[in-house]
């Protein structure tokens, strides 16, 4: 199990160091010259070159890449052009907003979606099962920021029940503003997790060890929850994954819907102000939050099955 | 007859939808008595398996006819919420694929226990203590060591043990065994079948063994019922088989079981192969591979003729020539 | 169990992958309703410019945040323009970029991962590498992350959609060109001395197009998403130019004024969404059987 470990965290150093690499070359190659970028058309020559000068961009390209890798990793991100604050401090302060939201509606989908998939998978077509389906269906094709939006409108403007806007202060408060954002997340994460908890225990009801139990006479409850849904978890596991990631992406909008602070919400604000170094900084930051979480999953894995842990 | 643990009475299966059926065992009934060791023997197709999840009410399919006793207790009357009393304590059951039939994200001591905790096994230390017994019995080295380890550790043959250590370890009056060697090494087999025997000589329990080679059931078992295209075709105590076969099909079926002193000799095969379940709706099933089949046999299905004390099978023409007499319900 | 087959079904012959698309298509109730959805949708986008009541730009002080009413059946916008003929001209963003980006990705992706797959070597590692960290990211995330450092407009969008979606067309092209390269008829090709490019365009191409032709069309509906998403988020298609997603942002920023243009907006997105998805679900079943589930 160590060697797993091992090899999947010096596995992350190269992925790590491509994620920064690509970053680069998108930043630096893509959109030919920062300065007009960042400036707009309307600059004069000498504030572009002014521009180049306080962002390293007239060193020679291989000195970019490694001051870029080197202050990457050391989370220096320099400063906002806007408002001259510390970068890496507007980072620190929206991203525990952003985490609050992915988390509660990864674990809100969990409560909603994984329930919902096992009452479909063990009536297989009956109501439940079709149910099932059509909040799949659902889920799949309702963007997350018109939901967003729907449940802002009724619950919010015409009920009053949730604020309209911010963070919140103190974690009762910030619970109550991370409810609904959470919860259009958490709708659209359920119809995922629910179709494929429901594809999963189908399966896994289906295999001999799931008739080796009953044979011994394990009533249905135990069969389903210590035999079938314990095998599930493992494709479960990597839904998860893919989830925890879609609900950080999905976080971008909904930070806009719910107008609360969060990393999407500072990474649209810079697009929309050319702040180039929080543009920067965003983008690395979102980057390696996919590369952690993708190596969290990984990590999960290994608790979940012992074929890998134990060998 | 009250010696009889398990008794089967004209028990017919389908499996499809309700409205087009597909009959898969029709008519079967046998008998097994306390502690008795009977071989269902038949090829793939035969219903042989189907018939064995019946009697512990595990299949998808239908028993629209027929009774199932254990003990004299109709199991088809009882409402689902009772079998999980009578699975694994009064009949247990060991299946063919030991590789997937472990639960592989359990520890194989918490899978035994769990067959002792289902059946009122409460305390922990007795239930390790049985757990160490049954992996002892069915030969695991270092049974103690071992509790704790996954499936994937174990090797086929290891984990044909274990299954076994836990089908037995709530002391089963019946075990059924479906093809549990078919899928080890021929070496493994051996150790496999005489493990069987040593438990069951050391539990006192009846066993029903499931196979398609009678060479397997003859080293276990004491009678054997063999089945073909979901009917009963012979019944007969294995010496009676061995020596005298009277359905040609078990002819067949022996003159295709590899023996150490013909090496030479061309396996035999049954030419042809079994029809579809339920397309066979007039006269005996197997005529179509038959040798011996006359026009008989196309008209009417053969009804069981008793060939002995110990000894019935259903063909008009060894019948007739034996000259015996229709075995009837009173048989 | 061999008796839980039903035996008619070995007998049936292999029916085409059209014959199984009708029958598909028109043995699902839900499928039926998809197409007529899309042909919908399609004829509206295409004949936006005959069938909208009113210029989607005009703009009109008198008429701002109007209820749906006979004139106006969306209702207006902050700006007093017709919220109907901007969903209707909406809807030919969402078809440009719901085809163009698949089959744009489709080329690229299928390109990168034919070369990966049949040439192996240093070319494999390094696409593969770069694919499998590209297929880390969700392509909403990643189409953000691009289109923050191209920023919005037609072109900019086309490139971060094409972009988002050309690692997992990489990935299907190269695992099917690996399981194509290993069939006898490559090996016979290659021994009559057919030069490459042609193995690869005779050989290679036709035979994994199944699986790609079925990517393309379930990724329609994501596109469509994704473009509403980017437009969202200001970074997708630019105002005043109406798009699905901005009418949203711009409903957004004028919530207590009418919430018809977000109503509007969103359930068209849903419903096209929706049937695409559908369709693509239709597509998967008929020519792809394994891959469902």
């Amino acid at each position: 199990m160590t060697r797993y470990i091992v090899v999947r965290l010096l596995d992350a150093i190269p992925t790590v160091l491509l994620v920064l690499t690509l970053v680069f070359v998108a930043m630096r190659i893509l959109p030919g010259d920062p300065a007009v970028a960042a400036l707009g058309d309307f600059a004069t020559p000498e504030q572009r070159e002014a521009f180049r000068e306080k962002m390293g961009l007239n060193a020679p390209l291989w000195q970019q890449y490694l001051t870029f890798v080197v202050s990457s990793l050391t989370l220096d991100f320099g400063v906002s052009m806007m408002n001259g604050r510390d970068v890496l401090g507007l980072i620190a302060y929206n991203l525990p907003y952003t985490i609050e939201l992915t988390i509660a509606s990864v674990l809100l989908g969990v409560v909603i979606g994984v329930p919902f998939g096992v009452w479909a998978a063990t009536n297989p077509n009956r109501a439940p099962d079709s149910a099932m389906r059509g909040f799949s269906l659902i889920g799949y094709a309702v963007p997350d920021f018109y939901l967003g939006a729907l449940l802002l409108i009724v619950f919010s403007l015409n009920l009053g029940w949730f604020p309209i806007n911010g963070g919140g202060e103190g974690f009762l408060d910030r619970m109550h503003h991370v409810f609904l954002p959470a919860l259009t997340l958490a709708f659209i994460k359920a119809a995922f997790l629910g179709r494929l908890t429901r594809t999963a225990l189908l399966e896994v009801m289906g295999r001999d060890y799931i008739r080796t139990a009953r044979a011994k006479g394990a009533r249905e409850p135990r069969v389903i929850y210590r035999h079938g849904l314990r095998n599930a978890l493992l494709p479960l596991t990597t839904g998860l994954g893919l989830t925890t990631l879609t609900a950080l992406s999905g976080s971008v909008a909904i930070e806009l819907v719910f107008n609360r602070p969060g990393l999407g919400k500072l990474l649209i604000s810079a697009i929309a102000e050319r702040d180039y170094a929080v543009i920067q900084g965003g983008i690395v930051v979102f980057a390696l939050f996919v590369v952690a979480i993708n190596l969290a999953m990984d990590l999960v894995y290994v608790l979940v099955d012992p074929r890998i842990r134990v060998s | 007859m009250s010696q009889d643990l398990l008794r089967l009475t004209d028990v017919t299966i389908e499996f499809g939808p309700p409205k087009k059926p597909i009959r898969v065992v029709e008519g079967v009934g046998f008998s097994v008595a306390k502690g008795e060791s009977v071989g269902l023997v038949g090829e793939s197709g035969s219903g042989k398996s189907v018939t064995s999840l019946a009697i512990m009410r595990l299949i998808g399919g239908r028993v629209v006819q027929g009774r199932i006793e254990l003990e004299g207790r109709n199991l088809l009357d009882l409402p689902a919420s009772a079998l999980p009393e009578i699975r694994g304590r009064d009949i247990a059951m060991i299946f063919q694929e030991p590789m997937s039939s472990l639960n592989p994200l359990m520890t194989i001591g918490d899978q035994i226990g769990e067959a002792l905790l289902l059946h009122g096994w409460r305390d922990r230390t007795a239930r390790r203590d049985r757990t160490i017994e049954m992996l002892h019995l069915v030969g695991i080295p270092n049974a103690e060591g071992r509790l704790g380890a996954y499936p994937h550790q174990f090797s086929g043959g290891m984990r044909q043990r274990v299954m076994i250590a836990m089908a037995v370890a709530c002391a089963p009056k019946l075990l059924i065994a479906d093809e549990p060697t078919t899928a080890l090494d021929v070496t493994i087999q051996a150790q496999v079948l005489d493990l069987m025997k040593k438990v069951r000589r050391e539990l006192g329990m009846a066993i029903l063994l499931i196979s398609h080679d009678l060479g397997v059931i003859a080293d276990v078992c004491e009678r054997v019922i063999v089945m073909y295209a979901g009917r009963v075709v012979e019944e007969a105590d294995i010496r009676t088989i061995l020596t005298r076969p009277q359905h040609p099909y078990t002819r067949g079926l022996l003159r295709s079981v590899p023996r150490r002193n013909h090496e030479a000799e061309r396996l035999y095969q049954i030419p042809g192969s079994v029809p579809p379940a339920g397309s066979v709706r007039q006269g005996c099933p197997f005529r179509d591979r038959c040798e011996l089949s006359v026009s008989r046999c196309a008209e009417e299905m053969p009804p069981m003729f008793r060939f002995g004390s110990s000894q019935s099978a259903a063909c008009w023409v060894t019948a007739a020539a034996e000259g015996v007499a229709q075995a009837g319900a009173a048989a | 169990m061999t008796a839980s087959i039903d035996p008619a079904l070995q007998l049936r012959p292999q029916p085409s992958a059209f014959t199984t698309l009708r029958r598909v298509i028109l043995d699902r109730p839900a499928t039926i309703f998809a197409l007529i959805i899309v042909i919908l949708f399609v004829l509206v986008a295409v004949l936006a410019p005959w069938i909208a009541p009113h210029d989607p730009l005009a703009q009109s002080i008198l008429d701002v945040n109007k209820p749906p009413s006979a004139v106006h059946p969306v209702g207006t916008d902050q700006f007093g323009r017709d919220v109907l003929s901007r969903l209707i001209y909406g809807s030919r963003n969402s078809l440009i970029f719901g085809f163009v980006s698949p089959v744009l990705a489709a080329i690229l992706g299928t390109s990168l991962g034919v070369i990966a797959g049949y040439f192996g070597g240093i070319a494999d590692r390094i696409i593969s590498r770069v694919i499998d960290l590209l297929l880390a990211f969700p392509e909403l995330l990643l189409a953000i992350l691009i289109a923050a450092v191209l920023g919005g407009g037609f072109w900019n969008v086309v490139a971060v959609l094409t972009v988002a979606f050309t690692p997992g067309f990489a990935r299907v092209a190269r695992a099917s060109t690996l399981a194509v390269k290993q069939e006898p008829y490559i090996e016979a090709a290659v021994a009559v001395g057919l030069r490459t490019p042609m193995i690869i365009l005779r050989h290679v191409v036709p035979n994994i197009a199944a699986p790609i032709v079925v990517l393309t069309t379930l990724w329609i509906a994501s596109a469509i998403r994704l473009e509403a998403s980017l437009s969202f988020l200001g970074i997708g298609t630019q105002p005043p130019n109406p798009s699905w997603g901005n009418i949203i942002r711009d409903g957004l920023n004028n919530l207590f004024g009418s919430p018809w243009p977000i109503i509007g907006a969103g359930t068209l997105i849903t419903l096209v969404v929706l049937a695409f998805n559908l369709i693509g679900d239709a597509v998967r079943d008929a020519l792809d059987p394994e891959a469902s589930r």
